[in-house]
């Protein structure tokens, strides 16, 4: 495939499936999406997409399946973060992974019953409603003294509703169990019957956190099935774009790390930074979080020249105040007491689970797309990965002060190269028809991908958004093992995983 | 401690005045008394419930506790449980898999109550409509007093609301 990010596309057999993932696995890959698609109108049955990267590139598989009884060998014992994706597949579209081991519902609560399909294409919504509550079979622990504490949907912090259950003798946790799917949105369906422009607009709206991300995803999408690039200063804008997310995220992660361990001083003094570079997002750019200032074939939004002369002073003016309050994290024995040993992700467990993104690099998982695969522009600025190894809530902590000065050091660099002017966009109306594309950003919390596949028309047919919470999401399952309960916030925190993202 | 002092010293007060309310935001005409009101107005608790939303608004909705907005500052601030609670705020689109949740946390809230629907999700359910996986807006599952509309809507339109919702009707 031509692209931004180097890609193999391909149709195989069923019984390959299983070998090329084991294979890929071997070989240190890991699994990044698994999506289906109903094709039944032009007599194709449904295909099961699966999407793997190794240290070449990413490698699309497309398995044909037949119409009436689609289903496909089980994956998620070479890749454990296949299971909740196998689970959506069943329960939006009805393909079914046989000799998996777990066949709950995921996404599926009492919106539509059991046997229609969202994502079908012939799916009658009205026929399909129940007003049934959702029951779910949570694996018990039992023996003496084993309690259960229920947490959720709705939290008790500004959070997003899903369900925590914790299995606790005295205060220890000795298993934690997450019940998603709250925030279902219907995204996937409601793309289908959406325009190239409309969708650029909801997929700035799968994860508000990540809009940047998810929108320049998006784009490269389309742009890869168009076989177009962006012209060059659109791209330097949307790496400017993207470092700006992570900043304010990072900036606002710090803030409450502090706050979770009581040092109200961090809460403040974070957020006074963070509402900064989002007046400035407002000032410069016309929104807070930038939404919609990413658009297929390039960017909606430019910089003047008194703009970069203020990025340039905020740079140096966050440079100077993280510098300070960094050391004030690093010495202050009480913060660091509860940072140091939380939540601990070994690297060999973060191998075996598949963690990415910035937890993954707090436990020695090198894998970073603006490094690895640097489309332009990052092809030209030469990205140090910040890793760890040590895999606890002060590594994550250490990885994102890295990653902020990292991205201020990038920011600079953007506005340098950010010379003169030029074209923002190149019009991208319609695209080809029976495209298929896929576009990956690394964004703050880890790598955003967009899978996108036309009609014959060149219409949306399938867009598949993924989040890296998926990935991330079980792995925090294991890490709370053996902590006590009122870590649980400061641990879940230090991941800060999306639930809109993974639920969509 | 001593550069904590120093740093708290040299960053001084940011906190900026306070908007005033602003009528267009309601959406029912003012149910509670005033001497109710005077009683909020002073201390109010608030319940955010975030009904379906992208995160988008829950991010605004973090922003007003910061020092530029200082909700606490005004006697306002977010409790655990809805018991506990005076006021919702709710952002949407409401999902259908959480229409039960959201019905039982305002079940859950003693009366008088309000509710404060956040932005354009939770005013008609944004660009997410309705559909099988969506109800649309807030009002759709539970009785709505004021609207904040935006994407997200900025800190300073979400203390205007909430403002709006305590305050006597003009």
């Amino acid at each position: 495939m031509n692209g931004a990010i180097p890609a193999w596309h391909g149709k195989i057999a069923e019984s390959d499936l299983q070998p090329i993932c084991q294979n890929v696995r071997d070989g240190g890959g890991r699994l990044v999406a698994l999506w289906g698609s109903d094709r039944r109108a032009t007599q194709q049955g449904f295909v099961l997409h699966t999407l793997l990267v190794n240290e070449t590139g990413l490698v699309c598989l497309d398995l044909p399946l037949s119409g009436d009884h689609p289903a496909y060998p089980d994956i998620s014992h070479i890749f454990p973060a296949a299971n909740r994706m196998q689970r959506a597949v069943y329960d939006l579209l009805g393909i079914y992974a046989h000799e998996g081991h777990d066949h709950r519902k995921w996404l599926r609560h009492g919106a539509w019953h059991s046997g229609s399909f969202p994502l079908r294409k012939d799916f009658d919504a009205a026929q399909s409603r129940t007003g049934d509550l959702d029951s779910y079979p949570f694996v018990q622990v039992e023996g003496v003294g084993v309690h259960e504490i229920a947490v959720g949907p709705v939290h008790a912090g500004i959070i997003e509703p899903g369900h925590f259950r914790f299995s606790i003798v005295g205060e220890k946790m000795l298993r934690l169990e997450q019940r998603f799917g709250y925030t279902h949105k219907g995204t996937e369906k409601l793309f289908e019957s959406m325009t190239l422009q409309q969708g650029a607009k909801l997929a700035g709206r799968v994860s508000g956190d990540s809009t940047v991300a998810y929108a320049w995803a998006y784009a490269m999408a389309a742009e890869n099935i168009a076989n177009i690039a962006p012209p060059d200063r659109a791209l330097w804008l949307r790496a400017l774009f993207l470092e700006r997310e992570r900043v304010a995220n990072h900036l606002g992660d710090l803030s409450y790390l502090g706050n979770d361990v009581a040092l109200s001083f961090g809460f403040a003094q974070f957020w006074i930074l963070k509402e900064q570079v989002l007046r400035n997002n407002a000032a410069l750019f016309g929104h807070r979080y930038l939404m919609d200032s990413i658009i297929p074939g390039g960017v909606a939004v430019d910089i003047s020249t008194e703009g970069k002369r203020v990025i340039e002073l905020e740079c140096a003016m966050l440079e100077r105040e993280v510098r300070l309050l960094r050391s004030i994290y690093d010495e202050h024995a009480g913060v660091q007491d509860r940072f140091i040993g939380a939540g601990c992700v070994a690297p060999q467990l973060a191998a075996q689970l598949g963690l990415c993104g910035l937890a993954g690099r707090a436990s020695a998982q090198a894998w970073d797309t603006r490094v690895q695969f640097p489309c332009a522009p990052y092809d030209k600025l030469d990205v140090q990965m910040a890793t760890y190894r040590n895999g606890d809530v002060a590594a994550r902590v250490i990885v994102r002060f890295d990653e902020l000065f990292e991205s201020l050091r990038l920011q600079r660099e953007i506005l340098v190269n950010l010379t003169g002017g030029g074209e923002l966009a190149i019009p991208l109306a319609k695209l080809p028809g029976n495209g298929f594309g896929v576009g990956m950003v690394e964004g703050w919390r880890g790598e955003v991908t967009m899978a996108m596949h036309t009609d014959a028309q060149g219409n949306l047919a399938r867009v598949h958004p993924h989040d890296p919470s998926w990935q991330n999401w079980p792995v925090l399952e294991h890490t709370v093992l053996g902590n006590i309960v009122p870590d649980f916030p400061l641990i879940n925190k230090s991941f800060n995983l999306s639930y809109s993202g993974q639920d969509l | 401690m001593y550069q904590i002092i120093k740093q708290i010293i040299k960053t001084g007060i940011k906190t900026e005045t306070a908007p005033q309310p602003d009528e267009a935001m309601r959406v029912v005409t003012q149910r509670l008394q005033q001497q109710i009101l005077d009683v909020f107005g002073r201390a109010l608790a608030i319940r955010h419930v975030d009904a379906g939303s992208c995160n988008g608004c829950e991010l605004e909705i973090h922003a007003v506790n910061n020092a530029y907005y200082n909700i606490e500052g005004l006697g306002i601030k977010f409790v655990a449980s809805p018991r506990h609670a005076d006021m919702l705020l709710v952002t949407g689109p409401v999902s259908r898999h959480m229409e039960t949740a959201l019905k039982r946390t305002y079940d859950a809230t003693p009366e008088p109550k309000l509710v404060v629907a956040i932005g354009d999700c939770g005013r008609d359910g944004g660009i997410f409509g309705e559909s099988y996986a969506i109800c649309g807006g807030v009002a759709n599952v539970i009785p709505v007093d004021v609207v904040v509309s935006g994407c997200p809507p900025t800190p300073n339109a979400i203390l205007q609301g909430i403002l709006t919702a305590i305050s006597a009707q003009k």
